[in-house]
C-alpha cells in the first residue's frame, strides 16, 4: 500500500477534528441533541414540530457559514471541485439521503456521536458505511476506471 | 439561548469540516482509496473529534442533564434491524460514488459550485423519499 504522506494536510485534518468535536459536545453540553448532520436535516424536511424545526435550521445555516468563513479567512473555497459526473452526484445524493434516514446517521451521527457513547448501533453502522465506502472506491477506481 | 447556541454550534462544525479538509470529495475518495495512493487524513479528523467527544460525553453524561434542557435526547434504539445495515451500506456506497457525506456537502454549499448544489437536492429528494414513501 502506498501512503500519502502529508503532514500538513494532516494537523489540519486533526485541528478540524478537535473543532468538530468540540461542537459536537457543545450542542450536547447546552442543548443535550445529538449533532447528527443527516438527522438534523431530515427533521426539518420530514416532519419535525415546528417548534423543533428552528434550532435545525439555524445548525444548517451556521455549517454554510462555517464554510463562508473559511472562505473569507483563506481566500479559497472550500471546495475546488467535484470530481463526478452529473449523472453519479444525482445518485450518490440520492443513496446518501435514504441510506443515512433508513440507517439512522452519518459520518456525523453514528461516527463521531454514537462512537463516543459506545453506542453498538453505531459501531456497526460505521463499520458498515466505511466497508461499503471502500469496496465502493475499488470498483469505481479500480475496476470501473473512473476517477 | 438554545437557538443561538445551534448557530454557533453549526458555525463552528462548519468551520472544522472546511479545516479539516473534508469538503475536498477527492480527499475523502483518496482515504476510501485503499487500493491506490492512501490519504489517512480523514483518519486524523475522525481521531480528532474522538479525542473531544469521548471524554466529553461521558462528563456530560454524568452531569446528569444538559445545561438549557431539562433532559438529554439520547438515541433510544440498542437493536442491530436489517435497516441499520443496509441503510449505512446504501450511504457508503453513494459516500464512495461521490467522496461527500451530509456535513460537508452542506458546508461546500458556501462555494456556490453548481454540482455541489445538485448533490444537496438529490440527498435532499432522498431523505424525502425515505420517509415518505419507503417507511410508513
Amino acid at each position: 500500500m502506498d501512503i500519502v504522506v502529508d503532514q500538513v494536510a494532516w494537523m489540519r485534518g486533526l485541528a478540524g477534528g478537535l473543532l468538530i468535536g468540540l461542537s459536537s459536545l457543545l450542542l450536547l453540553l447546552f442543548n443535550g441533541r445529538i449533532a447528527g448532520v443527516s438527522g438534523v436535516l431530515g427533521g426539518v424536511l420530514t416532519g419535525a414540530r415546528s417548534g423543533d424545526r428552528l434550532w435545525r435550521l439555524l445548525f444548517i445555516a451556521g455549517l454554510i457559514g462555517g464554510g463562508l468563513l473559511f472562505m473569507a479567512v483563506a481566500g479559497r473555497p472550500v471546495i475546488s471541485g467535484v470530481p463526478t459526473s452529473l449523472g453519479l452526484t444525482v445518485l450518490a445524493g440520492l443513496l446518501v439521503g435514504v441510506g443515512t434516514r433508513m440507517g439512522s446517521g452519518c459520518t456525523s451521527g453514528h461516527g463521531v456521536c454514537g462512537l463516543a457513547r459506545f453506542s453498538g448501533r453505531s459501531l456497526v453502522g460505521t463499520a458498515s458505511f466505511m466497508a461499503f465506502g471502500f469496496l465502493t472506491v475499488f470498483v469505481t477506481r479500480h475496476l470501473l476506471g473512473l476517477s | 439561548m438554545k437557538n443561538g447556541i445551534a448557530l454557533l454550534v453549526g458555525l463552528v462544525f462548519g468551520l472544522g469540516l472546511s479545516l479539516s479538509g473534508m469538503t475536498e470529495p477527492l480527499r475523502v475518495l483518496g482515504f476510501l482509496d485503499l487500493a491506490g495512493a492512501w490519504d489517512p487524513t480523514l483518519a486524523f479528523v475522525m481521531g480528532g473529534a474522538l479525542m473531544v467527544t469521548v471524554p466529553g460525553f461521558w462528563l456530560a453524561r454524568r452531569r446528569g442533564r444538559p445545561i438549557l434542557e431539562e433532559v438529554f435526547s439520547w438515541p433510544t434504539r440498542k437493536d442491530i434491524d436489517p435497516k441499520l445495515v443496509t441503510g449505512t451500506a446504501l450511504f457508503g456506497i453513494g459516500w464512495g460514488i461521490a467522496g461527500f457525506c451530509p456535513g460537508p456537502a452542506i458546508a461546500s454549499l458556501s462555494s456556490a459550485l453548481p454540482m455541489v448544489l445538485v448533490f444537496v437536492a438529490a440527498m435532499a429528494v432522498g431523505m424525502l423519499a425515505h420517509d415518505r414513501l419507503l417507511s410508513r
